[in-house]
């Protein structure tokens, strides 16, 4: 309720604040959902969001295709090509650093594609035809209605994550990351699991990147295709803590405010805000590793531990 | 019946042969005794079975099927499931979502799964443990935890690879009592083992591999008794003195 209402008390500026955490959220929660539940450590999301960012706004500039059926393709376009790439790591059995380098390769190959065709055919980048203000085209001069799309859909994925833990899916992507040869051996299709894990995980990160396209109404390789955004993407949930329903959102919001806080007290030395930025988070992932949610998980069993040795 | 049959399995790592022309056959009902010294062959021979090498010759059949080749995943939907000699618990879940995916391999609903879950934890003991997380065990616990995972999936067959070994004399004799219960829930048994009291006491039969081959087979006294499986843990020089 209170998030329905934000728009309305604030400013501009902390609409755009607000839109870009839930956005982060979104794009962190998404990775989550491979990363963080069943392991498959992924730094190369940036493919999937590039690659949903790309269809529906080449759809719409060259088949007048409109973004929200638009977003949906795009899905299913991250879909497939998540489907396919996980195919090969997985029937081989990539796991770990491997997994996580071998998406990086693909993220970085989209992107080098990416340039090159965009030297030759949109050069000043991708721009999106103008289409004014209006729900239908996914185009809006105000900030708030973009609040409200990402914060629907971001609360559409906090439930669909929430279903997936407590079902037993997502009891086999926990098992899956903690030890695939025990879940194997219980009975757990390790191929499959993965499988599904990457598919939900690759449609909606593509999902964000038709929002990313409409949201700013341009793009090039790197908004798309560039490391940045695979770090952007894993950066939340790991904060925040990974294989949790609200870690990816926390995070999200810690480094969303920290990112502007810095900015804002110290943009006057250049590069100094990014330095205590780096700073900060190498103090949270030295004291909590499992993120903050994971941190306070652990703080409550020794509390719970001490309470009944006391007892 | 015959619930499993190994024939003429033989499986090499580079030059090392591991497993050599074995067989043998596992009947409804029964506990057989896998030894042998250290490095004989036991658990890469558990590892074919369960699907987790492919053997280079020979068949594996359960209840009739030729399972030789199939992925763990599809041996342990088939009833026939296995502990790991090193437990491998899933450390960062609790004790009852360890119990939990097992029973999930025939349970869909997370309601009944949890169910079974507690009543097998009441079962192997570990029931006040329940929300601890795996990694906090005790190595006596673990080893408990490891048959509680695999009874979830409610095997027809289980292969246990030292659930004994490691525990201190008084686990050790609960872990027994429990193993001997299995058999009145009419679960069949296949059991390594280097505790040679657990092993005596609880198997029907027993088959003895060293480098790979089977030397003996026959009930516990008869084995016992075996000059050659005496020479394969004892040495030829032992078997020469004692003038067997």
């Amino acid at each position: 309720m209170i998030l329905l209402a934000l728009p309305h008390v604030l400013g501009k500026y902390h609409v755009h604040i607000a839109t870009t955490i839930l956005f982060f959220g979104y794009l962190g929660m998404a990775w989550n959902l491979l990363g963080g539940y069943a392991g498959q450590f992924s730094f190369g999301h940036a493919a999937f969001f590039g690659m949903g960012a790309f269809t529906s706004s080449l759809l719409q500039i060259h088949a007048g295709v409109n973004p929200w059926p638009g977003m949906l393709l795009a899905g299913m376009a991250g879909l497939l090509l998540g489907l396919f790439v996980g195919y090969i790591c997985f029937r081989y059995g990539l796991r770990g650093p491997y997994f996580a380098l071998a998406m990086l390769a693909v993220a970085e190959m989209l992107r080098l594609v990416a340039i090159q065709w965009m030297t030759a055919k949109y050069p000043l980048g991708i721009n999106l035809p103008l289409k004014g203000d209006s729900l239908l085209d996914f185009q809006f001069k105000s900030k708030i209605p973009y609040y409200y799309v990402i914060l629907l859909m971001t609360a559409g994925l906090l439930f669909l994550t929430h279903h997936i833990e407590v079902r037993r899916i997502g009891l086999y992507f926990k098992a899956i990351r903690e030890n695939e040869n025990a879940a194997e051996s219980l009975g757990v299709n390790a191929f499959k699991t993965k499988m599904i894990a990457m598919a939900l995980s690759s449609f909606f990160t593509a999902m964000a990147g038709t929002f990313y396209a409409q949201y700013y109404l341009t793009l090039d390789d790197e908004a798309a295709f560039g490391t940045a955004v695979s770090i952007e993407a894993l950066l939340g949930p790991i904060l925040g803590g990974a294989g949790t329903v609200f870690g990816p959102i926390l995070g999200a919001c810690i480094l969303e405010l920290l990112s502007e806080t810095t900015r804002n007290f110290l943009g006057g030395y250049s590069g100094v805000h990014l330095m205590v930025y780096g700073f900060v988070l190498i103090i949270v992932i030295i004291f909590l590793p499992n993120g903050v949610l994971g941190g306070l998980k652990t703080l409550f069993r020794k509390a719970q531990g001490q309470r009944k040795q006391q007892e | 019946m015959i619930l499993l049959a190994v024939r003429e399995l033989t499986k090499t790592f580079g030059g090392l042969v591991a497993i050599k022309n074995l067989s043998f056959e596992l009947k409804k009902g029964e506990i057989l005794g896998i030894i042998g010294p250290n490095g004989a062959g036991k658990t890469t021979l558990f590892n074919m079975i369960t699907g987790f090498y492919k053997p280079e010759r020979g068949e594996i059949h359960f209840k009739g099927e030729n399972v030789t080749g199939f992925r763990p995943h599809e041996i342990c939907r088939r009833g026939l499931a296995r502990t790991f000699q090193i437990t491998q618990p899933f450390a960062n879940l609790t004790v009852l979502e360890n119990v939990k995916i097992g029973a999930h391999s025939r349970i869909k609903s997370n309601r009944e799964a949890t169910e079974e879950a507690l009543s097998i934890l009441e079962r192997v003991g570990l029931y006040e443990k329940r929300n601890e997380l795996a990694a906090t065990l005790s190595i006596g616990h673990r080893k408990s935890l490891e048959l509680g995972k695999v009874l979830a999936t409610k095997p027809e067959v289980i292969l246990l690879d030292e659930v004994v070994a490691g525990l201190n004399s008084k686990e050790a004799n609960d872990m027994i009592a429990r193993l001997k219960m299995l058999r009145e829930d009419n679960i069949t048994i296949l059991i390594i083992e280097h505790v040679m009291k657990a092993i005596m006491s609880l198997s029907d039969r027993i088959v003895v591999i060293h480098y790979g081959e089977k030397i003996g087979e026959g009930k516990p006294v008869e084995i016992s008794k075996d000059p050659r499986v005496i020479e394969a843990y004892l040495g030829e020089e032992y078997v020469l003195a004692k003038g067997l």
